[in-house]
């Protein structure tokens, strides 16, 4: 259960940046191959922000989708497991391209004007 | 700037404002930061494997579900090389000082880190330990990690490599099962090799798995309790250095 780390993590950064100010909604990109579960972390975040300024802020999760490139002929290789065989030339040798982001992108920060 | 308050905010971002009835106004701006989130722990993790090689140490991550046999291992290993190889332990586990207080009947310096809730170690928790280690120049400094086969594999230590560990008492299919894990490693041990007589474990099968989750993996076999394959174990240990 490291998306309980995780998610505590993403608030601490969110609070960093709004500076006091309320959050009403972030985007994060998962990536597919990231060994993080999604939902895992929307629930964490539901507990962790309460009594804080991130409490009742919506948390957009963006899943970002595996791929690899296969290292000896060069295809592109969807993926939704971190490992595969490449379907031209069957090398296992995969490096993943895409779909291990966890990434913080926004912050939609809500701010009284006096 | 906005016209209508007068405050800093570009006109694009949605916000609302003030009514005569004295409503309140809010502004809302979106911040773009693509941050990392995991950001914090790899720039501690990099601290500590540019402190790690300050000191010409290397450190091993080790990893394995729980009861794979790394306590044993690790208490074979020094007792065999300490005497060649200066060696130190970093301990992790949720709770008890149950493994440093074994390892410590060797004579090796090994400090206990006990995570309660968290899964696993993190960089911030294994730079303190390596502040209370004080491990010696050109030493190995072995990370006993929390037993489990998941959430280890995310967090980078500033390690050497993972090693990850996995007995003929478990399924031969595990490499499939915990791919991320076995992927994030550079090195197999399998344990207990005495017992595969009495157990069903296909050890060629077990191998294929692992190849197919990590095609770059290194693999050792061996026994902790009757020796068997510990000179591989100890060789590759030794060209660490």
């Amino acid at each position: 259960m490291h998306e309980l780390g995780i998610t505590e993590n993403i608030i601490t950064i969110a609070l960093e940046q709004a500076k006091g100010e309320k959050i009403r909604s972030l985007t994060l990109e998962i990536g597919e191959l990231s060994a993080i579960a999604p939902e895992s972390i929307q629930f964490c975040f539901d507990v962790c922000s309460q009594g804080t300024m991130l409490e009742g802020a919506t948390l957009e999760i963006i899943v970002i989708a595996g791929r690899g490139v296969c290292q000896d002929c060069g295809e592109q290789i969807p993926m939704e497991l971190p490992f595969a065989l490449c379907s031209r030339c069957g090398s296992r040798q995969i490096k993943i391209t895409q779909g291990q982001e966890l990434t913080l992108k926004t912050l939609e920060i809500e701010s009284i004007c006096v | 700037m906005c016209v209508t308050c007068g405050c800093s905010e570009i006109p694009e971002t949605t916000h609302n404002h003030v009514l005569p009835d004295g409503s309140v106004i809010t502004h809302h701006h979106t911040l773009t930061l693509e941050q990392k989130v995991l950001a914090k722990n790899d720039l501690i993790a990099a601290q500590n494997r540019g402190w790690l090689r300050g000191r010409q140490t290397i450190a091993l991550n080790l990893v394995s579900s729980p009861g794979a046999g790394k306590t044993t291992l690790l208490k074979r290993t020094l007792e065999d090389l300490q005497t060649q190889i200066p060696m130190a332990v970093i301990e992790g586990d949720q709770a008890t000082e149950q493994d440093a207080l074994r390892l410590r009947k060797t004579g090796a310096k090994v400090v206990q880190i006990n995570t309660g809730k968290g899964c696993h170690l993190e960089a911030s928790m294994v730079e303190k330990g390596l502040q209370e280690l004080n491990p010696p120049l050109n030493s190995l400094v072995m990370i006993e990690n929390v037993g489990n086969l998941v959430c280890p594999a995310l967090f980078d230590l500033g390690e050497y490599a993972k090693v990850v560990i996995l007995s003929v008492t478990e399924g031969e299919d595990k490499p499939l099962k915990y791919p991320y894990m076995f992927q994030a490693s550079q090195m197999l041990v399998l344990t207990k090799i005495d017992l595969l007589p009495y157990v069903s474990f296909d050890v060629a099968l077990c191998w294929e798995y692992a190849r197919q989750v990590n095609p770059n993996l290194q693999i050792l076999q061996l026994s902790a309790t009757t020796g068997e394959g510990l000179e591989s174990w100890y060789s590759w240990l030794r060209q660490l250095r």
